[in-house]
């Protein structure tokens, strides 16, 4: 009889993960940041010079734990499986997107809850983005979408995100002229890495995604998933009022336009439904032999680059005319995957 | 005659989706045939959640879930 996991797994990766969010802004990670999974990759872009915003650019350690830690886990509950071929190339275009909106609101789903757990006010617009984006994908879901079957592939394929995430390592601690590693903004490598290392494990035996949480509430009242969020938000607002790092109001890194908020984390939300994860859900899934969740990882390395190269990315000061007009292309976009890709 | 719905190859959460049109449907005998160990655990989560008992044999590389109403 296979055994089953009890939920507390999720609650216990989302409490863990939460934790560790808030010490590793204490360690050094940018405030209000943490550990945001678009806004790591966007920095893995700058230091591979596919943008060039110096400030942006570092090979964030803990992104590259989350594919290992993913890895390992998934070799060792022999769940390690090369799988793909259900629509690659859209998902690389919806998680170009996703990307590009999480950074137009500054923050993927995680540091979302991460900026409410620090008192952030404006990520609360975020939130209704997310949950509206939810129920539109929900709704095309419950009207036929689907992206295809998957089908097995030769074991190599299931390798190239975790030999390129070994890569990114070598890389860092190499740290060869052509790639450029901002001194600033990072709490120490080894912590980092071992972090990333263990949430990157946990979450491959957890299954948990932060949009899938909110996905699985709208479709079946499913309140499984949930538990990781709650997990997460309430161990990181516990640990940075422990901290001193909850300030009420404040949302340093933030920006005021709420309705580019809104957008940015509809854009998540709704895309994040249609490939089946949020950012966080899919890196660890290219961790274990998934290459179409590796397509993702790669399309949003790609977003992320674009969205700053054509200046869509939030600031503190504000949105860009550039990013409403990117949020709008990607909506049509979305609605034509959505609407074209149907089965009955 | 069970109700046969298969997930192979079908990522999140179609799986639970189709098994969740059958249930709404009133089936009593569903049988879901999954290739991965996450739609195996959500496809037996929904349904126990919705009333019935769930065996599960394991067929070479598959999962082959009888769901039946209690």
């Amino acid at each position: 009889m296979p055994k089953f996991k009890p939920a507390w797994m999720v609650l216990l990766t989302g409490g863990v993960f939460g934790i560790f969010f808030a010490v590793l802004v204490k360690l050094g990670n940018p405030p209000n940041m943490g550990t945001c999974l678009v806004c790591f990759i966007r920095d893995i872009a700058g230091a591979l010079r596919l943008h060039h915003i110096d400030k942006v650019s570092f090979l964030r350690p803990e992104i590259i734990g989350f594919i290992l830690g993913a890895c390992v886990a998934g070799l060792v509950a022999k769940e390690f499986k090369a799988v793909g071929g259900a629509s690659p190339i859209l998902r690389f275009v919806i998680s170009a997107f996703v990307a590009i909106g999480a950074l137009v609101f500054l923050g993927c789903p995680i540091r979302m809850f991460g900026r409410l757990a620090g008192g952030d006010p404006t990520a609360l617009m975020g939130l209704l983005g997310l949950i509206v984006g939810a129920w539109i994908g929900v709704l095309f879901l419950k009207s036929g979408f689907m992206l295809g079957r998957t089908r097995e592939l030769s074991k190599a394929n299931g390798w190239v995100i975790p030999v390129f995430a070994l890569f990114l390592l070598i890389l860092l601690l190499a740290k060869p002229s052509f790639v450029f590693l901002n001194p600033n903004g990072h709490a120490p490598i080894i912590i980092s890495l071992v972090i990333g290392l263990v949430v990157g494990a946990l979450g491959q035996r957890s299954r948990l995604c932060f949009v899938g949480s909110i996905r699985d509430i709208i479709l079946m009242k499913d309140f499984h998933l949930f538990q990781g969020i709650f997990g997460f938000f309430v161990l990181c607002l516990v640990m940075n009022l422990f901290l001193g790092q909850f300030n009420p109001g404040a949302h340093p890194m933030g920006h005021t336009n709420h309705l580019a908020s809104f957008l940015g984390l509809l854009l998540v939300g709704w895309g994040s439904t249609l490939i089946g994860g949020c950012p966080f859900r899919q890196t660890i899934l290219a961790g274990y032999g998934n290459t179409d969740s590796g397509m993702s990882f790669l399309g949003m390395l790609v977003g992320a680059g674009f969205a700053h190269n054509f200046m869509l990315a939030g600031k503190p000061s504000g949105v860009s005319i550039n990013a409403i007009i990117a949020m709008i292309v990607g909506i049509v976009v979305f609605l034509i995957i959505s609407s074209t890709n149907r089965v009955r | 005659m069970a109700k046969e719905i298969d997930v192979r190859g079908l990522s999140c959460p179609q799986p639970v989706l189709l098994t969740k049109k059958a249930i709404d449907a009133e089936e009593k005998e569903i049988m879901v045939i999954a290739d991965d160990i996450v739609a195996r655990d959500n496809v037996k989560r929904l349904a126990e959640n919705s009333g019935y008992d769930v065996k599960i044999e394991e067929k070479e590389a598959d999962f082959v879930l009888n769901i039946i109403k209690k």
